[in-house]
Order: structure tokens, then sequence, then C-alpha cells
């Protein structure tokens, strides 16, 4: 089974997002309260760790399982939609206390919530798909 | 076992976070979960509808099978790996919210008034979670990626959109949390 990997990726990012209560909405108030170092630390070092291995990556010329070169895509050019697209998901991050991850991670953990939560994610995607070509990007 | 069961530190999470994206580039993969919103909604035939949803989500099945071990991960950590220690937030945070008329977590990771089943009834919290998905699923799709894929993946690799995307992040949830929460939660 080729997805068995990725499943338990998955199942530690759901674990560490958990247990680190990343998902809660709790945490999440109190990191845009500036009331806790706690959130900011785990971004903080979950970068750090993240640079330091891309780091390594590139000046090793690591290779990936199957032995092809690590290829990482730079983000296109641009600022209207990252500013944009990034104010308006920091105002749903707030609201309702998930990103993308969690919302899945809470569903899977039971919380209801977290499903109308998706319904609505999966509208606004949609929505997005509908308006991309009318949209600055 | 109170390492286990209780508040994880930032440094050992935030170091596992970033080995979770390391991992999947290992994989030959790039973190990022908000594209499995755009994937669902090619299953789900959108493509009928949009351009931007026709492309090979065949592809990828890989991510879905990462948000399925997510989903279990959830799972298993809340109802196998949690005492109710949890969730120990500043009291002052506590005070604050009080005055929105939210309850105190005492181990919860999100208020019942917003997340239990219970609450759903309430038509105001069911267009709190609505407005709040759509959000969320339109601005990061916007923006091409969310916590993951830009202030994760795209600040490790030092990508100046990431930066602007990561600044956007911060002055929605700034406006909201400082702004437009306490107006909705009166």
């Amino acid at each position: 089974m080729k997805y068995i990997k990725f499943i338990l990726v998955g199942f530690v990012f759901g674990i560490v997002l958990t247990k680190s209560e990343a998902v809660s909405w709790y945490r999440i108030y109190e990191m845009f309260q500036f009331q806790s170092f706690h959130m900011f630390g785990i971004i903080m070092v979950a970068v750090m760790t993240g640079l330091i291995g891309v780091q390594l990556i590139k000046r090793k010329n690591v290779k990936d399982y199957t032995g092809a070169p690590i290829a990482i895509e730079p983000k296109e050019k641009g600022f209207a939609r990252y500013i944009i697209g990034g104010t308006l998901f920091g105002l749903g991050w707030a609201m309702v206390g998930s990103c993308p991850g969690p919302i899945f991670i809470l569903l899977g953990a039971g919380f209801w919530g977290a499903g109308v939560i998706l319904l609505g994610a999966l509208l606004g995607t949609y929505i997005y798909g509908l308006l991309k070509d009318m949209l600055p990007h | 076992m109170e390492v286990i069961y209780g508040t994880w530190p930032w440094y050992i999470s935030g170091f596992l976070i970033g080995m979770v994206m390391l991992a999947l580039l290992y994989f030959g993969k790039a973190f990022g979960m908000s594209s499995n919103l755009r994937t669902l909604c090619s299953i789900a035939g959108a493509g009928r509808f949009a351009d931007f949803f026709r492309f090979d989500w065949k592809a990828q099945r890989w991510n879905l099978a990462v948000v399925f071990g997510a989903m279990l991960g959830g799972f298993v950590a809340v109802h196998f790996l949690s005492n109710g220690s949890g969730v120990n937030l500043n009291p002052i945070t506590v005070e604050q919210l009080a005055t929105m008329h939210i309850e105190a977590p005492e181990g919860k990771l999100a208020p019942d008034s917003l997340m239990g089943f219970e609450a759903l009834k309430n038509p105001k919290t069911f267009i709190i979670l609505v407005a709040g998905g759509l959000l969320i699923g339109f601005g990061t799709r916007y923006a091409g990626g969310c916590t993951s894929g830009h202030a994760i993946s795209g600040l490790s690799n030092l990508q100046l959109p990431s930066l602007i995307a990561v600044i956007g992040f911060f002055i929605g949830g700034l406006i909201m949390s400082h702004f437009l929460l306490p107006l909705i939660f009166r």
C-alpha cells in the first residue's frame, strides 16, 4: 500500500496538532490577543526546523525516497492575491479557530461544528473557482 | 504520564510539525492542507462549472491519505491521549472570553457553544461556522495556501509571497479577534 506512509505522516500531524492545542479555538484567540507565547513558539520552531531541513536538502542535494532529487517549487510572484486572500483567510481563522488542517482533525476528533466549517470551506473554495478569472492576482 | 496526556510544549510540537513537512518532501510531495478542499470540490463534480476544478485530482490522492491520517490522529489524541488537563489559557484571556459569554475551556479544545452538536441548532452559531468556513476556503485558495502551505512550507523556503500571505493572515486575524469577535459574540 503506497498510501500507508502518507496516512502515517497525517496521523503524526493530527496527534501533534491536537496535543499542542494548535487546533483549539481558544489557543487561536489567545494568540491573536498576544496573551501567550505558545502558538508563536510552535510556528517559529516549525519554521526554523523546516528552514534548516530545506537548506540541508539544497546544499547536500538530498534525494527523495525513490532516489530522485528533491525539487521544491517556488511560489508564483505576486502581491494582491497574497495580501487579499491572506487577510480573508485570517478573518476566518480567528473567527472559527481552525485552519484547513485542523478542520479535518477536529472532525475526526468528533467536533460536529467542524463539519459545518468544512461545508463552508468547500463552498468558499467553489466560489473562488467560479470567480478566479475576475479577481486581481 | 502527564508528559503525554497534558499540553505538549511548543518546542516539541513545532519541531514535529517541521519534521512532518520535511517527511513529505522526502516522499516527493509538498505539505499543504488547503489544496485538499479543491480536490474534494473536483471529486464532487465542480469541474462541470469551473475550469479551476478540471485537473487530475487522482494525483492528489496521497494528500487525501494525509487528511485521513490526520483525522485518525485527532480521534486518537482526543479519546486516548488526553486527561482533560490541557488548554490552560492566560487568566486574562479567560476573563475576556467571559465578557463575550464564552465559557472557560476546562480541558476542552473548543467552546461547546460554538462546536458542540447542540450549538448547531442555534441558527446564529450555524451562520458563524459557515461564514468562517467560507472565508477560510475562499481566502486560502485565493492566496494559494494556508498555515501549512505558506507559513510553514513557504517561509521555510524563504518565499516572499508566503511572507506577504502570512502578514495577510495576521491582518485578518487581528481585525477579527480585536474588533469583530466582540461584536459577533456580544
